[in-house]
């Protein structure tokens, strides 16, 4: 089963890093195959920002994602530009903190942001919440692999901030989803 | 072991001109290899494009005859590859100075641990006398047949500041001076820049009122002043005449250098 | 042990740069090849290798030969513009013979083009680039593995051959991230050393001389000049000058049907996808979706030297598809050599070809 997932945001929020640390965890914990790319723009910070994976249990020939069936977006930016035309049986996940717009196809609203700053007290894992509640919304890797992914990708030090992240991107997931 | 044992003698006669300075520069750099006990098979002579660049082709060592300016980039890459190899890299003023300029400010800043001894004859010697960067303000060439209208660079300033452990000057006059001061640049950890003023009479001297090669050696002797004389001078409030070519040594120190021998 | 990674291309180079036996890094950061520049930076100390971040890309490659002299594998890595401004030293590389590798992550040109856009555009700079005939190899991957297992094998035939070896990656191959497995060692060629009192540039039957690495007491006078077989300068003897670059030549050439490396699929097929680098995937996934439909296809993994006898393999075609990402590089290169119809389907501004795309070019064909 092919799935192409579009991470969006704007620079800084660790897009890119939550699209690799999701094809880290299918390859190397689902042994799935993944393949990662992203968008290069000449910003660093702010922008907006754009990674892509596929997983697929046989191995990936054409490497680019031409229409995903999971989108992650975490700014308004990100939305307008990558997401808007999502619709039919894709699904979003989107971090209502800070996507004002909704999508034509289904979606799922974390408040990523929000949670991260007041609940974690880092604005900056809120990517590894969206990640978690990615993962709890549509099974793509295992909760056991992402895990695994993200204690190999996040600095020394973050780790349990991190997996309480991820933990709390799981719940902010299942909460939504049995609405 | 003598300087002529550091000579492949299958490659003689040379292609210098009668007259010509690099040879004297040539010998006193071999002199003072010979004087530092450096062994052939340790020590790696390195060039770029021009006169003075084919100097390595006639000694005996492993040698490597580079492309025009770049000979500072490739001796980097052989002497951090192998420090316990010995580099020196003889280059001229429009090798150095002006397609290789950039290379030059680079490997002074970063202190590389090689010698470079530059035969500035202040032309483009072997393409028939063109102006260079240090053909002198209102000097002829063939490019400059009214006279250079630049000023020329002053290759020891750029080297002082630019980094280098070791920077002096001298002429083709001045042989055991210049002997000297190569030797200390070969003692001296880190980059060593040994600027040695060459007549070229092929294509400098006789257009710039040298009619015999030892117009142009004895003008080296009449108007060079030693730096440290030149300082006192400017102390006592006197005039340095401008035409004056400072010699001596302008740096000696010790910034933390790369690709020391461990 | 081999091990298994999710690692990006541009790493996974690196990576086989240092299980070939690299031990000198010295170049100048580019998008978009940068990657290969810090993970270089970051291993090579550890591993007993010297990383200089040199001033220029002109001196980037200047001190990989310079390295190379002393018997280390050395390698650079650059884009368009440092490919560029290596060309004067890549000429002489390949005058003096000299083992290294350059690594070149094609982005969009002319100038600076579309720095962090995929391209193929310098296929032919580096086959023509530098002035005066000559011949070169240069590989073409397509996945992340093969950025590892081809920058091992551009070592080796760097060695075997003493020339530069080229690895012509593009953006798209050289950013992504997917499998790579490293195995726990590779096969790693070493060049043949100079026989004591041959003489330096004396070749024998393979047409490859003995390397006289500097230090042990050869003696070598290397120059970019033309030269006789003691390496001295003897540039105005017109046979002197013609036998040295016919064996430049020579050694590449007559060896083309025996280094190049490819895959063929459905060798009967009389539409047939020739590709290299990253449209090579497209063309792949073009044949998963239609697999009944006995469509060819011939994935050059070592474009330079153009091996033409892979051509012959398909016996039945009658037409050739080419996409690239430029205008026609290679397809013409196949036209010199085939009586059958060839189609460039070319792409530029950073996207690569869609299996739609390529389907349609396809069906029109047909």
């Amino acid at each position: 089963m092919r799935h192409e997932v579009r991470f969006s945001g704007f620079g800084g929020q660790g897009i890119i890093l939550a699209a690799v640390i999701l094809g880290r965890a299918a390859v190397m914990y689902d042994n799935k195959y993944a393949v990662q790319t992203q968008v290069y723009g000449p910003e660093a910070r702010g922008g907006a920002s754009m990674s892509a994976v596929i997983i697929d249990d046989e191995p990936i020939l054409y490497p680019k994602v031409a229409t995903p069936d999971i989108y992650v977006i975490m700014s308004q930016e990100g939305f307008e530009k990558y997401g808007a035309a999502a619709c039919g049986e894709a699904e979003m996940l989107l971090d209502n903190t800070l996507v004002h717009s909704r999508p034509a196809c289904r979606y799922i609203e974390i408040p990523a942001t929000r949670e991260a700053r007041e609940t974690l007290g880092r604005d900056i894992v809120a990517n590894i919440i969206m990640l978690g509640a990615l993962v709890a919304a549509t099974g793509v890797v295992s909760r056991t692999s992402i895990e695994k992914a993200i204690l190999d990708s996040v600095p020394k030090g973050t780790e349990s901030l991190n997996i309480k992240a991820m933990k709390r991107g799981f719940e902010l997931a299942e909460v939504e989803s049995n609405r | 072991m003598s300087e002529e044992e550091w000579l492949r003698q299958d490659r003689l006669p040379h292609i210098f001109c009668a007259g010509c300075g690099n040879g004297t520069v040539i010998n006193c750099t071999l002199s003072a290899v010979e004087q530092i006990g450096w062994k052939k098979q340790d020590t790696i002579f390195v060039s770029g494009i021009g006169c003075s660049s084919r100097a390595p082709g006639y000694i005996s060592t492993d040698s490597l005859h580079t492309t025009h300016g770049r000979a500072l980039a490739f001796a980097t890459g052989i002497k951090l590859a192998n420090p316990g190899l010995n580099v020196v890299v003889f280059t001229g003023d429009g090798d150095l100075a002006a397609i290789g300029g950039n290379h030059f400010i680079h490997a002074c800043r970063r202190n590389i641990d090689i010698t470079v001894v530059c035969m500035n004859n202040m032309i483009y010697g072997m393409t028939g006398g063109q102006g260079s960067p240090t053909t002198p303000l209102g000097g002829l060439s063939t490019t400059t047949p009214y006279g250079s209208k630049e000023p020329a660079f002053d290759l020891c300033g750029l080297a002082s500041a630019a980094g280098a452990n070791y920077v002096a000057r001298w002429t083709s006059y001045h042989v055991r001076e210049l002997t000297r001061s190569i030797l200390t640049g070969l003692e001296t950890p880190g980059f060593s820049f040994i600027e040695s003023l060459v007549q070229c009479p092929t294509n400098y001297g006789r257009r710039n009122r040298f009619k015999q090669v030892t117009d142009q050696i004895e003008y080296f002797r009449s108007h060079t002043i030693l730096v440290e004389k030149a300082v006192r001078m400017k102390e006592k409030g006197e005039e340095v005449p401008a035409d004056m070519i400072l010699s001596g040594e302008f740096v000696r120190r010790n910034r933390p250098a790369l690709g020391v021998r461990p | 042990m081999t091990r298994t990674e999710f690692m990006q291309g541009n790493t996974a180079c690196a990576e086989g740069a240092l299980a070939a036996g690299c031990r000198f890094f010295g170049g100048y950061p580019i998008t978009p090849s940068t990657e290969i520049a810090e993970h270089m930076a970051l291993r090579l100390s550890k591993t007993g290798g010297v990383f200089i971040q040199m001033e220029d890309e002109i001196a980037g490659i200047a001190a990989v030969i310079g390295a190379s002299w002393t018997g280390t594998k050395a390698m650079t890595a650059t884009s368009g513009p440092g490919f560029s401004l290596m060309m004067e030293n890549i000429g002489y590389a390949i005058m003096t013979e000299t083992p290294c590798v350059i690594v070149n992550i094609q982005r969009g040109g002319p100038s600076t083009g579309q720095p962090t856009m995929s391209a193929q555009g310098d296929m032919l700079q580096c086959r023509f680039g530098s002035h005066g005939d000559y011949s070169v190899i240069a590989l073409c991957p397509a996945s992340v593995q093969e950025m590892f297992d081809l920058t091992v094998d551009a070592f080796n035939l760097a060695e075997r051959f003493r020339v530069p070896v080229f690895l012509m990656a593009d953006e798209i191959i050289g950013h992504m991230r997917e499998r790579l497995i490293i195995p726990d060692s590779v096969v790693s060629e070493q060049r043949i050393p100079l026989e004591p009192g041959t003489l330096p540039f004396k070749a024998g039957e393979d047409l490859v001389p003995g390397f006289p690495t500097f230090g042990k007491g050869y003696g070598v006078h290397v120059t970019g000049l033309t030269h006789d077989e003691r390496g001295y300068p003897c540039a105005t003897s017109p046979k002197l000058h013609e036998d040295l670059v016919k064996r430049l030549v020579a050694k590449v050439e007559g060896a083309r049907d025996s280094i190049t490396s490819c895959d063929i699929i459905n060798p009967e097929a009389e539409t047939v996808f020739i590709s290299y680098g990253a449209p090579s995937r497209t063309v792949q996934q073009v044949l998963h979706d239609h697999s009944g439909d006995g469509i060819g296809h011939l994935r050059l993994k070592m474009v330079w030297p153009f091996a033409e006898s892979l051509l012959a393999r398909f016996k039945n075609a009658q037409t050739f598809i080419v996409p690239e990402q430029n205008l026609g590089q290679i397809s013409r290169e196949i036209e010199r050599h085939v009586d059958g119809e060839v189609i460039s389907v070319p792409k530029l501004g950073g996207d690569l070809h869609t299996p739609d795309d390529l389907y349609k070019v396809l069906e029109d064909a047909r």
